[in-house]
C-alpha cells in the first residue's frame, strides 16, 4: 500500500516538473536560447530528479518508520546500532551517483570557459548603477540605463509588463555568432546575468573576466545585475536584443550615426532653455538616484546640491568633479556622458533644484576640459 | 586529607546575588543561561528585521522602506542571526551540557568563560549603535565584499570592530571547550565513549579556532584598505577584490559547519532518546563529523563560482563540494536507522528533530544542486541560494536549537514545558517555514536576484506567499518565548529523568542540577 | 604540591571579564572615532588602553597569585598547556591569512593584471610592484641581506638564549635562568629597534601598492607580536627575580617561551617569503 502511494506521488512530482518545463517557466529555469543554457537546464533536471529519487527512498523509509515503529501501536525497540555492510553500501552508492553527475557537469564547465574562435567582442562595464557596452573595433560605445519610470516604482503609476527589466539602449547581438564578452566594472563588483543565455559573470573592477554567448534564436532577453552593488542594485537591468546578422549590421551602422550626431551637438551653441530642458532629462536619468529629485541628497554619503558648495561655487570646480569624479562615491561621468549631456546637467543643477546661480556651460567648454 | 570535596573553589566566600551574580559569574550553568537568553533576544530582534524585509517584498514596488534601508536590514539580519543568535545559542548549549555530559565540575577556564559571554553585549552595542550613525548601518550584505564595503561609512568600521570582538569571544570560548573536553573528562570516559554531542562540539571548537582568525585577517585588510591606503583589494595597487572573497569564504565555509555540527549533535542526542534505541553507527557519526570538518576547508570557492576563476579551479571545488555530501548523507542515514525499528514517541523535542532531518536534507539537496558549477552559474545570487541557506540554517540549525531547548528545559528548570503548546509551536513553525521558503526555490530558478527591495512582476505571486508565511513564522516564535518563560516560572515537576531513554550523565542529576555538580567526578564504565 | 592541589581550581565570581569587555568596547569605539576623524577618538582610545592595561595587570595578577598560592593542580597545569597551545594556533591562522594575501597577490593578482592590457596597457607583471594604477616616483624595495639578515640571526639567537634559560630553570640554576632571560629580552628589543630603523629608512610606504601593503602589514603584525613577547618575557623576568617558578612547576615561563618561539618561526617565514624571494 505504502509502495503504491510512493510511486504515485513521485510520478505526480515528476510530471509536475516536466509540465512546467514545457509551460510558463515560473517554477523552473527560463527557456534556454543558447547551447550552454540548454546543457545547464538538462543538468539541473538530472540533479533534481536524482535528489527527488533519493529523497523519496530515504524519507519513504523514515515516514514508514514514524508510522509503524511507534510506541503507541506497541512496537518494541530492537536494540541494534550498527550494520557494517549497509554502512558501506550507503557510502559507496552516493559516491557513484555523484561521479555520475560530475562527468557531464565537468564537460559543460570547460565549454563555458572556452572563448576561443569568437566572431566579435563586446566590452561590458558595470557602473553604479547602469551598464556600458563597447563594441570592440567598431567605435560604438553607449550606456544602458533602466527605463522604468520612478512613478511606477513609487506606486504612483501602473506597472507595465517589463517592470524593472527595461532599458533605454539595449545591447544588440547577431544570432548564430559567437560573441565574446569582456566584463569589467568601474567602481564596485557587479554581475552581468541573462538567464536565458546561461551566462552570469561577475564584473570585477580592474580586471577583465571573459564569457561568451551564441544566441540561437532572435528575441529580446532580459536579465539583472546579480551582485549587490549599492542602493540601486535592483535597478540596473540588462536587455539584449538578438537579431539576424543583416539586421545587426543595420543597427550597428545606425548606432554609429546616432553617436556621431550626438557628438556633433557639442560643436554648436546651445540656448539656456535647451540646456535646462536637456539637463533635466539627464539629471533624472543619472543623478536622481543619489542626489534625489529635489536636489536634497542623502547626506553624508550623497551631499545635497541645493545650496551646495560645488553647485553654487565656481563653475570650473563643478565641471571638474562631474568629469573626473570625487574622492568618495561620486562617479567619473566623463566617460559615461557626452559633452552635451554634461553641459546640460551642470547648467540644470546650477539653475534649478532650488539654485539660481545664473551661469551656464556650453558643450564645447566641456570638450575642452576633458 | 580532603576526600569529601574534590573541587576547590572560592565561591563559598563571596556569592553575589542579583545583577552582579550574572555579571561576575564563573559558573558554566549561569553562563549557559546568559548565552541562551542573549541568543533568544537577538533571534527576535533579527527576526523583526526579517519581518520588515518580507513586508517590503510583499508586493512589487517600494512601499515601506527605501533601498538604502532595505540593504541595511538584509545586512543586519544576516549578521545578527549568524553571530548573535545561532552561534551564541549553540555556545549556550555547550556551556550547560558539555561539563555535565563529561562529568566535569565546570569548564577548564571558568573566568575566561564569563569573558567570552560578556564580549557579546560589547560587540552587540557597536553593531546596533551603527544603525543610528550618519549613513545608517552597514549595507553591503553580511559578506561585506569590497569595493562596496570600502565605500561604506562609519558604520562599516563599527561592524568590523564588532566582528573582531565577536571573533575574540568565539576563539577564547573554543579554546575553553577544547581544553575542557580533552582535559576534564571523568575517569573511564575515553574519547570514543563521549556523548556524540560532546564530539560535535569538540570538532566545532576546532573549526572556530582555525577559521575565526582568518576572518579577523580579512576584516583587518578591509579596515586598512579603507583608512590606511593599503591595496589588498584594489586592482590599481596590484590587489584584487576577489582575494577578499577567497579569504572570507575560507572562514565562511567552515563557519556554516560551525553552525550545523552542534545541531547534528543535538539530533544525535534527541533521536535515540525518543526512539528508545542507541544511536546507529556512533563511530561512523564521529568519523563523518570529522570528515565534514576537514573537507570544509577545501570547498570555499563554491560561494564564488561566478567570479571568473579558471575552469580547473571550478572543477576542483565542484568535486570537493560534492564529496562533502557523502559524510553528510551517512549522518542522515544513521538518524533514520536509529529511528528504524525503535519504539517512537513524538514529544516536542522529537517532533523538531525529525523535521530537521527531513528539512535539512532538502537544504542539503539544494546545496548539491548549487555545487554543480554550470547550474550554479544560473542560481548564484538568486533566491535559490536564499532558500538553500534558510533550509539548512533555519530548519537545520534553528529548529535543532528549538529541539534542544525543549529537550533540556526540564533539566535546566526542573519543570516540564507545556507539551500542548510545544506541539502548536512546532506545527506553526514547520508549516509557516515551508510556506515562506519553499517558493524561493522557484523564484530563484525563475530568475529573481537576491538583495533587491523590488522585483519584476513575474515573481509577485510567490513573494506574496513567502511574506505571508514569514509573518506567521515570526509570530509563532513569540509563542516559543511564552512557552519558555512559562516553563521557567513553573510546570509539572520534571524529576531527574523525564525522558525514559536518555542515558547521558546530566540525567543522573536532580532537575535543576545544583549550582556545583560533579565536584567529585563520576566513574564511567 | 600539597593535598589541596589534587583538585581542580574553580575561581570565584570575578569582575575581570566585564572590565575586559568594557576595555575592548572603549578601545574599539575610540578606534572607530579616530579612523573617522572625530575629535574624541584618540582620547577614547587612550581611555580604553588604560582600562586594558589595568585589566591585564589585574587579571594576570590574580592568576599569578593563585598559582603562587599553590591552588593549581597538575590537571590545571595541563589545561594551561592546552590553552596556550591552541591560542598560538589561532595566532598562526591569523598570519596565514596575510601570507595567503602575499602569495595570491604575487602569483595570481599581479600576473593577471599584467595580462589585462585592455585596462592596464602599460603594466608588465613583476615583483615587487606598486601595481598598475599607482604612480610612484621612486620605489626601493627592501633588501634581504642587510639588516633583515642580521635580524634573523638576532631572533634565532634569542630562541637559543630562552632555551638556555629554560635549562637553567630545570637545573635550578637561577643565574643561568636570569641571564638567559635578560639576553633574550635584549635581543628582542634590539630586533625591534633595528626594525624601527628599517621602517624609517624604507624607500616606500604602506601606500606603495600591494608590495608596500603586504610588507608593512606582515612585518608590522610580526613586530607587534615581538613587542608583546618581549613585554611578557620581562614580566617573567620580574617573576623570576621575585622567586617564582620551581624546577618542576613553571608553566608561565614555558608559555611565554612557546610564544617567543612562535614569533621566531613567523620571522623565518617572513624573511624567506617577504624579504628574500
Amino acid at each position: 500500500m505504502n509502495k503504491r502511494i510512493i510511486l504515485s506521488l513521485s510520478t505526480a512530482l515528476l510530471s509536475f516538473f516536466t509540465y512546467s518545463a514545457r509551460a510558463e517557466y515560473a517554477l523552473n529555469l527560463q527557456a534556454p536560447v543558447t547551447r550552454v543554457a540548454h546543457e545547464i537546464y538538462d543538468l539541473h533536471t538530472l540533479v533534481l530528479l536524482v535528489c527527488l529519487a533519493i529523497f523519496v527512498v530515504v524519507f519513504g523509509f523514515m515516514f514508514y518508520s514514524l508510522y509503524k515503529h511507534r510506541k503507541s501501536v506497541g512496537h518494541q525497540a530492537v536494540q541494534f546500532h550498527e550494520h557494517k555492510v549497509l554502512e558501506v553500501v550507503w557510502t559507496v552508492i552516493p559516491a557513484l551517483i555523484l561521479i555520475g553527475m560530475a562527468y557531464p557537469a565537468t564537460k559543460t564547465i570547460f565549454t563555458m570557459k572556452d572563448v576561443s574562435d569568437s566572431d566579435m567582442s563586446i566590452k561590458v562595464t558595470g557602473h553604479q548603477w547602469k551598464w556600458e557596452y563597447e563594441y570592440m573595433g567598431e567605435g560604438v560605445r553607449f550606456i544602458s540605463n533602466m527605463a522604468t519610470p520612478q512613478d511606477q516604482i513609487d506606486n504612483k503609476a501602473e506597472k507595465t509588463a517589463n517592470y524593472l527589466l527595461e532599458v533605454d539602449n539595449a545591447m544588440v547581438v547577431p544570432t548564430g555568432k559567437k560573441v565574446r564578452l569582456l566584463m569589467t566594472a568601474d567602481d564596485v563588483i557587479h554581475s552581468w546575468w541573462v538567464p536565458q543565455f546561461g551566462v552570469k559573470q561577475d564584473a570585477i573592477p580592474g580586471f577583465i573576466k571573459e564569457a561568451w554567448i551564441n544566441v540561437e534564436k532572435p528575441g529580446i532577453y532580459r536579465g539583472q545585475c546579480a551582485e549587490l552593488c549599492g542602493i540601486h542594485h535592483g535597478f540596473m537591468p540588462i536587455v539584449v536584443e538578438a537579431v539576424p546578422e543583416d539586421k545587426y549590421k543595420q543597427w550597428l551602422a545606425s548606432k554609429k550615426q546616432e553617436l556621431a550626431v550626438a557628438a556633433a551637438g557639442a560643436d554648436k551653441e546651445w540656448t539656456k532653455e535647451d540646456l535646462l530642458a536637456n539637463g533635466k532629462a539627464v539629471y533624472e536619468k543619472n543623478c536622481v538616484v543619489c542626489h534625489q529629485a529635489n536636489g536634497q541628497g542623502l547626506p553624508p554619503t550623497f551631499p545635497a546640491l541645493t545650496g551646495g558648495k560645488i553647485a553654487t561655487g565656481p563653475i570650473e570646480g563643478h565641471l571638474e568633479i562631474v568629469l573626473k569624479g570625487g574622492k568618495t562615491v561620486m562617479p567619473k561621468w566623463g566617460p559615461l556622458l557626452n559633452d552635451v549631456e554634461i553641459a546640460s546637467v551642470i547648467t540644470y543643477e546650477r539653475n534649478a533644484l532650488g539654485n539660481s546661480v545664473g551661469d551656464m556651460l556650453q558643450p564645447a567648454q566641456v570638450k575642452a576640459a576633458r | 586529607m580532603s576526600t569529601t570535596t574534590a573541587t576547590h573553589h572560592d565561591e563559598h566566600h563571596s556569592h553575589p546575588t542579583g545583577l552582579m551574580r550574572w555579571v561576575t559569574t564563573t559558573n558554566h550553568k549561569d553562563i549557559g543561561t546568559l548565552y541562551l537568553w542573549f541568543s533568544f533576544v537577538m533571534f527576535l530582534f533579527a527576526g523583526s528585521m526579517a519581518m520588515l524585509i518580507r513586508l517590503e517584498l510583499f508586493q512589487p514596488g517600494l512601499q515601506f522602506v527605501q533601498p538604502n534601508v532595505f540593504n541595511q536590514l538584509t545586512t543586519l539580519h544576516g549578521l545578527i542571526m549568524i553571530f548573535g543568535a545561532i552561534m551564541p545559542a549553540f555556545v549556550g548549549f555547550a556551556n550547560w551540557q558539555v561539563p555535565l555530559m563529561i562529568g566535569a565540575p565546570d569548564m577548564a577556564f571558568p573566568r575566561l568563560n564569563n569573558w567570552s559571554f560578556w564580549l557579546l553585549p560589547a560587540a552587540g552595542t557597536l553593531l546596533i549603535a551603527s544603525i543610528f550613525v550618519p549613513g545608517g548601518a552597514s549595507a553591503g550584505g553580511w559578506t561585506m565584499y569590497p569595493p562596496l564595503s570600502i565605500q561604506g561609512g562609519i558604520s562599516q568600521d563599527m561592524t568590523i570592530l564588532a566582528l573582531h570582538i565577536l571573533g575574540i569571544s568565539s576563539i577564547v570560548g573554543s579554546i575553553n571547550i577544547i581544553t575542557t573536553i580533552f582535559n576534564m573528562r571523568a575517569p573511564g570516559m575515553t574519547l570514543m565513549k563521549m556523548p556524540i554531542f560532546v564530539w560535535t562540539w569538540l570538532i566545532t571548537a576546532y573549526l572556530l579556532i582555525a577559521a575565526m582568525p582568518v576572518l579577523a585577517g580579512a576584516l583587518t585588510m578591509m579596515i586598512t584598505d579603507r583608512h590606511f591606503g593599503t591595496s589588498f583589494f584594489n586592482a590599481a595597487g596590484g590587489g584584487d577584490p576577489v582575494m577578499y572573497q577567497h579569504i572570507f569564504w575560507f572562514f565562511g565555509h567552515p563557519e556554516v559547519y560551525i553552525m550545523i555540527l552542534p545541531a547534528f549533535g543535538i539530533l544525535s542526542t534527541v533521536i535515540p532518546t525518543f526512539s528508545r534505541k542507541p544511536l546507529f553507527g556512533y563511530h561512523a557519526m564521529v568519523w563523518a563529523t570529522a570528515s565534514i570538518a576537514l573537507l570544509s576547508f577545501v570547498v570555499w570557492a563554491h560561494h564564488m563560482f561566478t567570479v571568473g576563476m579558471p575552469a580547473a579551479a571550478q572543477v576542483f571545488f565542484m568535486y570537493t563540494t560534492m564529496l562533502i555530501a557523502i559524510p553528510t548523507g551517512v549522518k542522515v542515514f544513521n538518524w533514520v536507522a536509529t529511528m528504524w525499528k525503535g519504539s517512537l514517541t513524538f514529544e516536542t523535542p522529537m517532533l523538531f528533530s525529525v523535521a530537521v532531518v527531513c528539512l535539512f536534507t532538502i537544504g542539503g539537496f539544494s546545496g548539491l544542486v548549487l555545487a554543480i558549477v554550470p547550474v550554479d552559474i544560473q542560481l548564484q545570487d538568486t533566491y535559490y541560494v536564499v532558500a538553500h541557506f534558510h533550509y539548512v540554517l533555519f530548519s537545520g540549525s534553528a529548529m535543532a536549537i528549538m529541539s534542544g531547548v525543549y529537550y533540556w528545559l526540564p533539566k535546566w528548570t526542573g519543570h516540564m514545558y507545556d507539551e500542548k503548546l510545544g506541539q502548536w509551536h512546532f506545527w506553526l513553525t514547520t508549516i509557516a517555514f515551508n510556506v515562506t521558503f519553499f517558493p524561493m526555490h522557484f523564484t530563484g530558478l525563475a530568475g529573481m536576484p537576491r538583495r533587491i527591495p523590488d522585483y519584476a512582476l513575474q515573481f509577485a505571486e510567490f513573494n506574496m506567499i513567502s511574506s505571508i508565511g514569514a509573518f506567521v513564522l515570526g509570530a509563532s516564535q513569540l509563542l516559543f518565548l511564552y512557552i519558555v518563560i512559562k516553563c521557567i516560572r513553573g510546570g509539572a515537576s520534571a524529576g531527574d529523568k523525564p525522558w525514559e531513554s536518555a542515558d547521558t550523565l546530566e540525567w543522573t542529576l536532580p532537575s535543576p542540577p545544583p549550582y556545583h555538580t560533579f565536584e567529585t567526578p563520576p566513574v564511567v564504565k | 604540591m600539597n593535598q589541596q592541589t589534587q583538585h581542580y581550581y574553580l575561581p570565584a565570581p570575578s569582575y575581570w571579564p566585564i572590565i575586559a569587555s568594557t576595555a575592548l568596547l572603549t578601545l574599539a569605539s575610540g578606534f572607530v572615532l579616530f579612523l573617522n576623524h572625530f575629535a574624541p577618538g584618540p582620547y577614547v582610545m587612550v581611555a580604553g588602553a588604560l582600562i586594558l592595561a589595568y585589566l591585564v595587570f589585574g587579571w594576570f595578577g590574580v592568576v599569578i597569585k593563585e598559582s603562587v598560592g599553590g591552588l593549581f593542580s597538575r590537571q590545571v597545569d595541563h589545561s594551561f598547556r592546552w590553552g596556550m597551545g591552541w591560542f598560538i594556533y589561532s595566532e598562526v591562522m591569523f598570519f596565514v591569512a596575510f601570507f595567503v594575501a602575499l602569495f595570491y597577490a604575487r602569483n595570481v593578482a599581479v600576473p593577471w593584471l599584467g595580462d589585462t592590457k585592455l585596462l592596464w596597457p602599460h603594466f608588465v607583471a613583476h615583483w615587487p610592484t606598486v601595481g598598475p594604477g599607482i604612480t610612484e616616483a621612486s620605489f626601493t624595495p627592501m633588501k634581504a641581506w642587510g639588516i633583515p639578515a642580521i635580524n634573523t640571526l638576532i631572533l634565532l639567537s634569542s630562541g637559543a638564549t630562552v632555551t638556555w634559560a629554560h635549562w637553567g630553570l630545570i637545573k635550578n640554576n637561577r643565574t643561568q635562568l636570569k641571564i638567559g632571560l635578560i639576553f633574550t629580552i635584549l635581543l628582542g628589543v634590539t630586533f625591534l629597534g633595528l626594525q624601527a630603523h628599517e621602517y624609517a629608512e624604507a624607500g616606500f610606504s604602506i601606500k606603495s601598492g600591494i608590495y608596500g601593503t603586504t610588507f608593512f602589514m606582515l612585518t608590522g603584525f610580526h613586530g607587534l607580536h615581538v613587542t608583546l613577547g618581549a613585554i611578557m618575557l620581562t614580566v617573567i623576568l620580574f617573576r623570576v627575580m621575585a622567586g617564582h617558578f620551581s624546577a618542576e612547576n613553571h608553566f608561565g615561563f614555558e608559555a611565554v617561551a612557546w610564544y617567543w618561539h612562535f614569533v621566531d618561526v613567523v620571522w623565518l617565514l617572513l624573511f624567506v617569503f617577504v624579504y628574500w624571494l
